[in-house]
């Protein structure tokens, strides 16, 4: 991948991306850091994550980053933002998802943050984030992802997970975070997601969704997430990835919708923004790279649509016994 | 993290900044310190107000209040006099974070939490809310909170319902109100609530609903719930009967795997190895509960008594639109040659249920008959390659064998139609005015099409047909970047076309003199980049979809008695996309040479497809003696060939297909006689 000057609009610095990700987690002291001191599994997953599809994995220490990981978790067996926060949901897919990039979920007690996550269902098959009680899809959805990477599937009611999933189901074909919540984006790459790796996408409505999906897209080419919003690059990746896995992508534009993230890239410092010449950071930079992944933009390694991890990675842990 | 301009920071900037994150670390710190030693001083306390308010996303230290609320209540016990200036001042404190950023997932939960405790007037929260509308009306985490405190305090539908009403006549660009409107409509609707029948309902929503679109077309708004109107129009609750094979008052000769060879027909005639023919009830809807119990078979045919209803769908789901079971004809003697009448009868049992709920009602039979010929075993097989250029005949469209094979008469189903086509009619006159547009164009087509399918009259059924594939190209000049979506909806109004006359699909039918003359479908080059109509072709037992723009098979798991399918020239990505063809078990004969697989690196049907990836396929036959790096590269490939009994296959013309490719192929379908059309080994 060469590296563009500012005048080529239409190519992936890449490099500048990696230099941007290395250089944001050495700044741990920075204001922004600080602030988002509680979420830095999250940060983790994202700027490591989109280091692996640009194929620079190796750059990062190993050991540093798995040591600290455990440092993360509690004697409940869930994993916290950060050394001494309180464990979550959240931040526990965060960590499982780091180890598989790194080919080590051998190091965990399996037994341990699979019941940690089982524990958090309820009677009605819904998921909480943590002891406290918020209910939510998203948590339906980590609750999945994680445990099937985990191969403890098996630990949670399945079918009373995917009954709650479907009651969160609106009349326009999309989904939101609680029954009778207004259908986002966000929602629906947790519903289907979640619908997706259980085998369950017979419950959704591929062609009414598929519509609802392919309106996201604006005149600009970038995706909103719900009617009448702006455009922003993360939907790049949850509008793109519910529609590759209902197999409805080809109703958008996607040539539009690659200029649209690639003109968000900041091409003199590294990162992409949520909109053009808006600030970058960690969380847009990933969503950027992976939506270019699903796009198939050259250089970029393939990335999973559903547990939002590369393909070999998937593939590896899903058809090794 | 977002509509923050991106600008190079100045140095004073930075330093402030950089003061800013050293008093937060600080604060952090000595938080953590109150938090693990569960200290929950009025200091400690306070120190967490003042970290909540600079930063309301630490979500630890919204669960140290949380504590720290429990630890007071224990001590303090429980005198409402107490207890409440304590939950007053955590619901100030949310409403204080919320004024920082009301999006924040902790403040909002947070605010719930307490009031799960009592002692807050729900008046307040509606006021607090309306607070919040003004600010964002799409603020979803204050339209789920408003859904918690109408939970909490009973508020009746039918206010919510005016709520929304006062919502939209101020905005009607509230896509948030039009949600929630949908949500209460549709209950009230269901239960059959005072003033809320459907036949006088929604013609009032449709005309509310013009408002929105009328005024700016380009708004979404109202779109979509435009959209579910229509739905309700048109789709009927309970679950109908669209079609069946063998269909009501035609003939089929069934006979053993040697028939091919047999005498020529004009009639249907259906071979099998295992001596049992598919039916098959296609629905309008998805259903459970088909069995014997609910649908009553009579016939002389023997052996049936235990007879097994599939749904034909993945493997984790009881409900389908098609279901199938197989009736055996051979008995263990011959029988020579014998006309049997087999009468089906569903609707008189209650048991047929819609993953809704509704159950299927309207009592209907339909009869139809079989012949079953004895076949003298043919030694060689007919291992005889099928060819999709030579060896056709045009069908006569005269000949009344094509009624006899199936029936493209509607069923009649006795439901109202009048309000629906009212209404229908009544919504096609006012789009016309909004030709011009885009949602306009749409929606026409939309009516014109759910019109089509309400006409049962045959001298007006039709018309529509040009005019809606006319708007659809229409529509893929006017707003390219959807331009396949049209693409789609076109090829499924041209199918529909096709199949709504017995003359217009007969220009489509063949016989295949080769082998005993099967039905063959010819649907080729005509820029198909989508399959439809199938409920109508269920008959068809070679299909040609060659040099059109497919990618997938999806919907062809219905067409039980297909054998030879012809894809090639298509635009099929990954053998996921061909799941739907481990359904069709007759399926000897399949050609997807000059496609894409292999070509591209995302595969939008990996989870449509039964694999570990969806743990929805565990069986580990046959993976032994497979090499397990070919089997993980060529996943797709190994699970959707072990299911199918082909004879023939081409793959030619794909990138995938290099000599380990074919080799492969060879092991998983080790029964192959034609590869590429040559006999392997050669």
């Amino acid at each position: 991948m060469s590296s563009a000057s500012s005048s080529q609009m239409g190519q992936l610095v890449a490099d500048k991306h990696v230099r941007y990700i290395l250089m944001a987690e050495k700044k741990k002291e920075s204001l922004e850091s600080v602030v988002m001191d509680h979420l830095r599994m999250n940060g983790a997953y994202w700027g490591l994550t989109t280091l692996d599809l640009l194929d620079k994995l190796g750059t990062v220490s190993e050991d540093e980053v798995v040591s600290w990981i455990m440092t993360c978790q509690h004697e409940s067996g869930g994993f916290a933002g950060n050394t001494g926060h309180d464990p979550h949901i959240l931040y526990t897919l965060s960590a499982v998802q780091i180890l598989a990039l790194f080919d080590k979920i051998n190091i965990l007690d399996v037994g341990k943050v699979s019941s940690y996550v089982a524990g958090l269902q309820n009677e009605d098959g819904s998921f909480s984030g943590d002891m406290w009680g918020e209910i939510d899809t998203r948590f339906s959805y980590i609750a999945i992802c994680c445990l099937s990477i985990l191969k403890c599937l098996d630990k949670i009611n399945v079918e009373k997970a995917v009954e709650y999933i479907v009651s969160c189901k609106n009349l326009d074909g999309g989904f939101g975070c609680t029954p009778g919540a207004e259908s986002h984006a966000g929602q629906i790459f947790c519903c289907v997601g979640a619908l997706a790796i259980t085998g369950s996408l017979h419950h959704v409505d591929k062609d009414l969704l598929g519509w609802w999906l392919c309106e996201r897209q604006t005149k600009t080419g970038g995706l909103n997430g719900r009617p009448e919003k702006l455009p922003d690059v993360c939907y790049s990746w949850w509008v793109l990835s519910s529609l590759i896995m209902i197999d409805r992508v080809h109703w958008i534009d996607k040539a539009k919708l690659a200029k649209f993230i690639l003109d968000c890239q900041d091409l003199d410092n590294g990162g992409i923004s949520d909109r053009p010449e808006d600030a970058v950071d960690i969380f847009h930079t990933y969503f950027g790279v992976a939506g270019l992944s699903l796009l198939e933009y050259p250089g970029v390694k393939a990335i999973d649509p559903a547990y939002a991890l590369p393909v070999d990675v998937i593939n590896r842990i899903a058809f090794t016994k | 993290m977002h509509g923050r301009p991106r600008k190079a920071s100045k140095p004073e900037d930075e330093a402030a900044s950089a003061a800013k994150a050293v008093k937060l670390r600080s604060l952090q710190s000595q938080f953590m310190t109150y938090h693990h030693e569960k200290i929950y001083t009025k200091e400690a306390i306070e120190l967490s107000t003042k970290l909540l308010e600079i930063n309301p996303e630490a979500y630890t230290a919204w669960n140290y209040r949380k504590l720290a609320v429990e630890d007071s209540l224990s001590r303090i016990g429980p005198d409402p006099n107490l207890v409440k200036p304590i939950l007053d001042e955590e619901l100030r404190v949310v409403e204080n974070a919320l004024k920082q950023n009301f999006k924040s997932y902790g403040a909002w939960h947070h605010r719930k939490w307490v009031l799960s405790k009592g002692h807050s007037s729900t008046g307040n929260e509606l006021k607090l809310l309306d607070k919040f509308q003004k600010l964002d009306s799409r603020n979803f985490h204050a339209w789920n909170y408003r859904r918690f405190v109408v939970e909490l305090t009973n508020r009746s539908e039918q206010d919510e319902l005016q709520y929304t009403d006062d919502m939209i006549n101020n905005n009607f660009s509230n896509y948030s109100a039009w949600h929630n409107r949908s949500v209460l409509l549709s209950s009230l609707l269901a239960n059959r609530a005072d003033g809320f029948m459907p036949e006088k309902r929604i013609p009032d929503e449709f005309e509310i609903v013009h408002q929105a679109i009328f005024t700016d077309p380009d708004d979404q708004s109202g779109w979509f719930y435009h959209l579910w109107l229509l739905d309700q129009t048109v789709n009927v609750e309970s679950p109908l009967l669209t079609s069946s094979w063998p269909s009501h008052g035609s003939s089929v000769i069934l006979s053993g795997a040697g028939c091919l060879n047999g005498p020529p027909s004009n009639v249907t005639t259906f071979c099998s190895e295992t001596g049992s023919f598919p039916l098959i009830l296609y629905f309008d809807q998805a259903v459970g509960g088909v069995s014997p119990l609910t649908v009553t078979i009579d016939s002389e045919l023997k052996g049936n008594e235990n007879l097994v209803w599939e749904p034909i769908s993945n493997k984790s789901s009881q409900v389908s639109c098609v279901w199938v079971a197989r009736l055996k004809y051979f008995s263990s003697q011959p029988c020579g040659s014998k006309d049997h009448k087999v009468k089906v009868r569903l609707g008189n049992s209650p048991g047929i249920v819609s993953s809704r709920g509704y159950n299927f009602s309207a009592p209907y039979e339909f009869v139809f008959t079989v012949h079953v010929q004895d076949t003298a075993e043919d030694s060689h097989s007919q291992e005889s390659i099928v060819s999709w250029t030579d060896g056709f005949e045009l069908w006569d469209a005269q000949s009344k064998d094509l009624n006899s094979l199936f029936t493209l008469d509607q069923l009649n189903n006795g439901i109202d139609l009048k309000w629906r086509q009212a209404a229908i009619d009544s919504e096609i006159e006012c789009f016309r005015l909004l030709a011009d547009s885009k949602i306009g164009k749409l929606t026409l087509a939309r009516l014109l099409m759910a019109s089509e399918a309400m006409t049962l009259d045959a001298a007006v059924k039709g018309v529509y047909y040009e005019e809606i594939l006319q708007l659809y190209n229409d529509l893929m000049a006017l707003d390219s970047s959807h331009h396949q979506y049209y693409k789609n909806e076109h090829s499924v109004a041209f199918l529909h076309k096709v199949t709504s006359s017995s003359e217009s699909l007969s220009r489509h039918l063949f016989r295949y003199r080769d082998m005993n003359n099967l039905v063959c479908l010819r649907l080729n080059k005509l820029s198909l980049s989508r399959i439809a109509s199938v409920e109508k072709l269920l008959f068809v037992q070679m299909l040609d979809l060659s040099h059109n723009e497919l990618h997938s098979t999806e919907g062809l798991e219905a067409m039980q008695l297909l054998s030879c399918l012809n894809l090639s020239h298509n635009r099929i990505r990954s053998f996921s996309a061909l799941d739907s063809l481990r359904h069709v078990k007759q399926l000897k004969v399949l050609d997807v040479s000059h496609n894409h697989i292999g070509k591209h690196s995302v595969d939008t049907t990996r989870y449509l497809c039964s694999s570990p990836l969806s743990n929805s396929d565990w069986s580990q036959d046959g993976v032994r003696g497979q090499n397990p790096g070919l089997v993980t590269k060529y996943w797709d490939a190994y699970f959707v060939l072990r299911d199918l009994n082909l004879k023939q296959l081409d793959i030619a013309g794909n990138e995938i297909a290099d000599d380990e490719f074919s080799s492969f192929v060879l092991q998983v379908v080790p029964k192959l006689v034609w590869l590429n059309g040559q006999k392997p080994g050669n």
